[in-house]
């Protein structure tokens, strides 16, 4: 009989752990996110030119996601309805005639969402970016490392209590580990 | 820990970076014109100056963008950092 390899998340065995966090903070596993990495020329213009973040740092949401800044030249597309094949040719599309790219990353990270009143606390403490709503809000994002892990850490909300942290897939459980950890001061 | 300002990113640690060596060398115009000697000079031979210096950085951890600095290789202090195709003030 053949078998069948069944679909996993890289975070599947830790959902009890992240159940049984203390109070004021919470960890979940986010459903798998459509990912495509589109390269274009800084001075691109036009209508895709003008729904991408341009300032440094930035995240835009999107009908079906999110676009994130990830360099002059480079942004990450995010959809949670269109599938990676659909993701990348939609975008393929847009960028052939501005002589830029999009490849389909989807199977390189996984969406983490860190909430609650310890949320920025705990962050802080395996991170060096300033956390603080002030100049880390609704619409900020950081790629930089938390433990010793590389993370693209997006700012959800206004009050510095809402994460959401993109890792690598080989990396989730390493940062799933050290989240839990670093949690436990907070019991 | 010391901060590097990447031209994009703002102050980051120094961890996040990565060292390329000395900056503003130009490729040769007539690679193929060039004698072995001189294509080594190319290719090996770098400054190795006390003081002021131009160097190529990469901010790897973050926005992956090469960059140039002038950093101060008495004291480690970075003195301007200042983006690819750009001069220093
Ligand atoms: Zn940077």
């Amino acid at each position: 009989m053949a078998r069948t390899l069944q679909r996993s998340h890289p975070l599947q065995s830790y959902e009890s752990a992240f159940a049984a966090l203390p109070e004021g903070i919470s960890v979940k596993a986010e459903p798998y996110l459509s990912m495509t990495d589109l390269r274009l020329p800084e001075d691109v213009d036009g209508p895709l030119g003008k729904a991408l973040p341009r300032e440094p740092g930035g995240w835009v949401s999107t009908a079906d996601g999110l676009i994130v800044w990830l360099g002059p030249d480079e942004w990450l597309v995010l959809s949670g309805s269109r599938g990676p094949g659909e993701l990348e040719a939609d975008l393929r599309d847009l960028a052939r005639p501005n002589q830029g790219s999009a490849v389909d990353v989807s199977a390189q990270r996984i969406s983490l969402r860190v909430r609650g009143r310890h949320a920025r606390d705990l962050l802080s403490g395996g991170c060096s970016i300033d956390l603080h709503p002030s100049v880390f809000q609704n619409g900020r994002s950081a790629q930089t490392t938390l433990g010793l892990t590389g993370v693209v850490l997006l700012a959800l909300g206004a009050d510095g209590d809402d994460f959401r942290i993109l890792v690598r897939s080989s990396f989730a459980g390493y940062l799933a580990e050290w989240l839990v950890d670093a949690a436990t001061e907070y019991r | 820990m010391q901060l590097i300002h990447c031209p994009w990113c703002g102050p980051r640690e120094e961890v996040e970076f990565h060292y390329g060596g000395q900056a503003h060398i130009a490729y040769p115009e007539y690679p193929s014109a060039l004698s072995d000697e001189s294509w080594a000079h190319y290719v090996f031979f770098r400054d190795n100056t006390k003081g002021e210096f131009a160097e190529r950085w990469s901010h790897s951890s973050g926005c992956r963008r090469w960059f140039n600095a002038v950093r101060d290789t008495r004291t480690y202090t970075f003195l301007k950092t200042y983006k690819i195709g750009e001069v220093a003030q």
